[in-house]
């Protein structure tokens, strides 16, 4: 009961940000250039041209119908039509963010997975070897810029060892679309293809590292803080003096409390996770929303434009939700306190 | 433990610099991170007195000398128009420190003061001014300026005044933090009694102990900023050629992989270094000031 | 070595901490026989707490380091025995009640869960096995014992529910839980408001004299010294400075520190009195 009451609010709270955040795409879009139809069409156009798109895409009326009607629209999941393809903006972005979607969510295993134990082993180790391995690690990693680790990594496994394949999703001689989730990964295993989801981890796996380095670098930092400071709680020397056993206090009743602050940080960071997302996914030329995102940019989409930031935004929100029920999960004090 | 009854406080204030100075110099992470900053903030200054061919930065063709690998005369070897990457290394810290000089310049003073109005005044004030943060805090800077970008022009004018339309929120949310924990302490107070004036009380008694925290979040910013910086003229987006950038360099020496590797990895490892310098410097801070993790 | 139920003997504890080495306990003894009600009083950094973590084996080693003496308990010494037949004692044959009931239980699992997993571990170390519904009945038990009125809602609570006197008493509950015969506790109820400390105080004695235990009550107030114990040790800089039964202390101390300490207790009613529970706290 408490948790639902928690629940809405932080619904109602994420629908407040994205009005806020639909209001100043849609300030960037409209109320910066000029005219968006002159733009797309270039200046060969003639002024005729001109008047029928703007006819045609509403231009003409006033600023704040026009914003009713990009509501109106997004509230429908409507993104407009692309102003150069004439496609559906939203036909694109669903082609498209499936594979961005398999990409951030391996990303984000991969810096758990990696980095959680990592802060837990220098936190164990403070100040001992693994400790100042991790810390150089952490350091390194946040400092490497997104793209700069794609290409070493490119460097590394495809052109020198040999291993990984380097750019695409899955050979250009298989077969396959991800139909029902969009993930390839986990279609393939819907559809019983084993050879698919092989091929298309394999191709997921570079991409991913270079996009996780820089979150699990920091997840690492932030669960070795946060250890240290649960390990010399009262609560922590009790369980000592009550003879729990290490490996029960260090992953029970340590790691629990300590798992808060790391994710905190991955929905705090989580927008230059996207932000990174977009040169990931160019060196790897991964066909994700930033791929579509980038291409629409330097033909001057503005609804495809818009589409791409709004849908960034609404994943980010989104993300920030689970995290928060994920915190109210592990931390009752959350979900007690934040339903008052 | 029995020690505190024994140990006497040393006269602080006198020796305060020199104390600081002495922890300062004793830790190892902040003395190379400073040393890299400083050391690279002067090669950007000096670079037309100090690069072997200062010439270079231009569109300079010299297809002779194309594609070289590093050697004793061009350390960092030639791109694929001949030009020295060594030198055009160095004039391209220009560029990322100027675009953390620009974007922090800009997002500090706003990021502070909205920080010390939201966690002073509280009430509606706090309210506009954190929900602005949440919406700030959605849209990736990088996906911010390249919307921008799409609706201007792509350059770097452009790209800084983006990223510094959403860096603000980070330092708003610090101070806020800290303001929240300041308002109720009695020297605010005291001041408050006394009929201080709000301008007063902001700027001259919050202000001041926040100073500590912003240097600590101000260097790992930078090296942020930088970083961003630079993904953002990978893309094509900041400065546009032939002026030199860390970025642009990365993504157009990666055509040329992996057999040119030095024309895109050294580049890419200057950015790695100048980000490193700041990050270090800033832990190195966080350490002397005894500051709690700001991000 | 004597036949009491725990015996410290001329132990001696060292602290390097930034290549600087303090002597913490000097020689410190003092015996805790078999159902008996002992305090050790002193003020902060007098060595008390240090001596009580030494007993429970609490000591992190380094920055400290046990230099000389001897712990026995049921005649064996402690410092001497393997690790694993130490671990045997902790929690079971002697128990700690914790100080500070705000920040002495894990905020994010439930009491059940936390006794659960104390009971698990000991019964564990003492070869006995226990499913977990009889453990369960075990915690609803020893919640009963510490006076709670409905131990199966307060073993499904987590800590941020329960008031501070009732946490302090989840405390002694765990402290209970492997049936111990000898309590250390650790100025209990310190961070509590008075009345609910002098509860707290009255549960623990009274539970001590039920059950027959033995307590060596850690604390730097007087107050409870009078309220908690029949023989004290009054320590200062890492040293016993007197020892003897506490109505004599009270009456006669002999020493110029416990005479201090004793002048310093605020008067609540005139006279010779020392306010109930609480008046230094």
């Amino acid at each position: 009961m408490e948790f639902l009451l928690f629940l809405v609010r932080r619904i109602l709270w994420s629908i407040l940000v994205l009005v806020g955040l639909s209001i100043v795409i849609f300030a960037i879009a409209r109320v910066v250039p000029g005219d968006p139809a002159r733009m797309a069409l270039g200046p060969t156009a003639t002024a005729q041209q001109v008047a029928d798109l703007q006819e045609k895409l509403g231009l003409n009326k006033p600023i704040v119908e026009q914003y009713g009607m990009f509501i109106a629209g997004l509230s429908q999941g409507d993104l407009g039509r692309s102003l150069l393809t004439e496609r559906p903006v939203n036909d694109d972005i669903r082609e498209t963010f499936g594979a961005t979607f398999e990409l951030v969510l391996a990303t984000i295993t991969l810096a758990f997975v990696f980095g959680v134990p990592l802060g837990v082993a220098a936190a164990r180790w403070k100040d001992k070897w693994p400790d100042t391995l991790v810390r150089i690690l952490a350091i390194f990693s946040a400092v490497t810029p997104s793209f700069f680790a794609a290409l070493l990594l490119q460097i590394l496994a495809g052109y020198v060892l040999h291993i990984l394949p380097t750019t695409g999703r899955l050979p250009h001689n298989m077969e396959f679309v991800a139909s029902v989730t969009g993930l390839l990964t986990v279609d393939s295993l819907l559809a019983g293809r084993l050879d698919v989801f092989g091929e298309a981890l394999r191709y997921l796996l570079l991409p991913a590292t270079a996009l996780a380095l820089a979150t699990m670098g920091q997840i690492a930092r932030i669960t070795r803080s946060s250890m240290i400071d649960v390990s010399s709680q009262d609560y922590i020397e009790a369980s000592r003096a009550f003879g729990v056993p290490e490996p029960i206090r260090v992953f029970k009743y340590m790691l629990r409390p300590s798992f808060v602050p790391p994710l905190t940080i991955l929905g705090l960071e989580f927008a230059s996770l996207i932000g990174n997302a977009f040169v990931v996914e160019l060196v790897f030329a991964w066909p994700g929303i930033a791929s579509y995102g980038i291409r629409t940019i330097l033909q001057k989409d503005l609804n495809a434009v818009m589409g791409v930031v709004m849908v960034s935004g609404v994943f980010f929100v989104l993300v920030n939700l689970v995290i928060d029920v994920l915190v109210g999960f592990v931390d009752p004090r959350v979900r007690i306190r934040g339903s008052r | 433990m029995a020690s505190e009854t024994i140990s006497t406080t040393p006269p602080r204030r006198l020796s305060n610099a020199y104390q600081n100075w002495y922890r300062f110099s004793r830790n190892p992470t902040a003395v190379i991170g400073a040393a890299i900053v400083i050391l690279a903030i002067l090669a950007a200054i000096l670079a037309p007195w100090i690069t072997p061919h200062p010439d270079h930065v231009g569109a300079v063709v010299n297809f002779r000398a194309r594609h070289l690998p590093p050697s004793a005369e061009y350390w960092f070897g030639t791109d694929n128009v001949g030009r020295d990457i060594f030198t055009r290394v160095i004039f391209g810290l220009r560029i990322s420190l100027l675009l953390a000089l620009v974007v922090l310049g800009i997002a500090i003073p706003v990021g502070t003061t909205l920080g010390l109005l939201a966690g002073y005044f509280g009430g509606w004030v706090e309210i506009v001014i954190m929900r602005l943060t949440d919406i700030a805090l959605a849209i990736p800077p990088l996906v911010m300026a390249l919307a921008v970008a799409a609706v201007l022009s792509p350059d770097l004018i452009n790209s800084m005044l983006a990223i510094a339309a959403l860096w603000w929120t980070w330092h708003t949310r610090l101070i806020y933090s800290i303001t929240r924990q300041l308002r109720t302490q009695e020297f605010v107070e005291a001041a408050e009694t006394l009929g201080a004036s709000k301008f007063h009380i902001l700027f001259r008694e919050i202000l001041p102990n926040c100073v500590s925290a912003l240097a600590v979040k101000t260097s790992l910013d930078a090296g942020f900023v930088i970083l961003v910086g630079a993904s953002l003229s990978f893309l094509g987006l900041g400065i546009q050629p032939p002026t030199p950038d860390l970025g642009t360099m990365v993504a157009s020496g990666s055509a040329f992989l992996p057999d040119y590797w030095w024309e895109s990895v050294l580049p890419g490892a200057a950015i790695l270094i100048v980000a490193l310098g700041f990050n270090l410097l800033g832990d190195g801070l966080r350490d002397l000031f005894d500051v709690q993790e700001v991000r | 070595m004597s036949d009491a139920l725990l015996a410290v003997r001329n132990l001696s504890v060292q602290f390097t901490t930034y290549g600087q080495t303090n002597q913490v306990l000097k020689g410190v003894s003092l015996d805790v026989p078999a159902r008996s009600q002992i305090a050790l009083v002193g003020e902060s950094g007098s060595g008390k707490t240090v001596t009580m973590r030494a007993i429970m084996g609490l000591l992190r080693t380094p920055p400290a380091k046990v230099t000389s003496g001897e712990i026995f308990y049921d005649g064996h010494d402690l410092l001497t025995m393997p690790t694993k037949e130490r671990l045997k004692l902790r929690g079971t044959a002697m128990s700690m009640v914790f100080q500070d009931p705000m920040s002495s239980l894990n905020p994010v699992f439930t009491i059940a869960d936390q006794m659960g997993t104390i009971l698990k571990y000991a019964d564990r170390r003492l070869g006995r096995s226990r499913g977990n519904r009889e453990r369960m009945a075990r915690v609803h038990e020893v919640l009963g014992q510490v006076r709670m009125r409905d131990p199966e809602r307060v073993s499904r609570s987590y800590p941020i529910m329960l008031s501070g006197g009732m946490r302090q008493r989840v405390l002694i509950a765990m402290a209970l839980l492997s049936e111990p015969k000898l309590l250390i506790a650790d100025e209990p109820g310190t961070a509590l408001d008075v009345t609910t400390q002098a509860q707290i105080l009255k549960l623990l004695k009274d539970l001590v004299e039920e059950r027959g235990l033995a307590l060596l009550m850690i604390t730097h107030n007087l107050g409870v010294v009078r309220e908690t114990s029949n023989y004290v040790y009054v320590m200062n800089k890492g040293v016993v400075v007197e020892h003897r039964p506490t109505a004599d202390l009270f009456e006669a101390p002999r020493d110029d520190y416990t005479r201090a300490l004793i002048a310093a207790v605020p008067r609540l009613t005139g006279g010779t009195s020392f306010g109930k529970a609480g008046a230094a706290a």
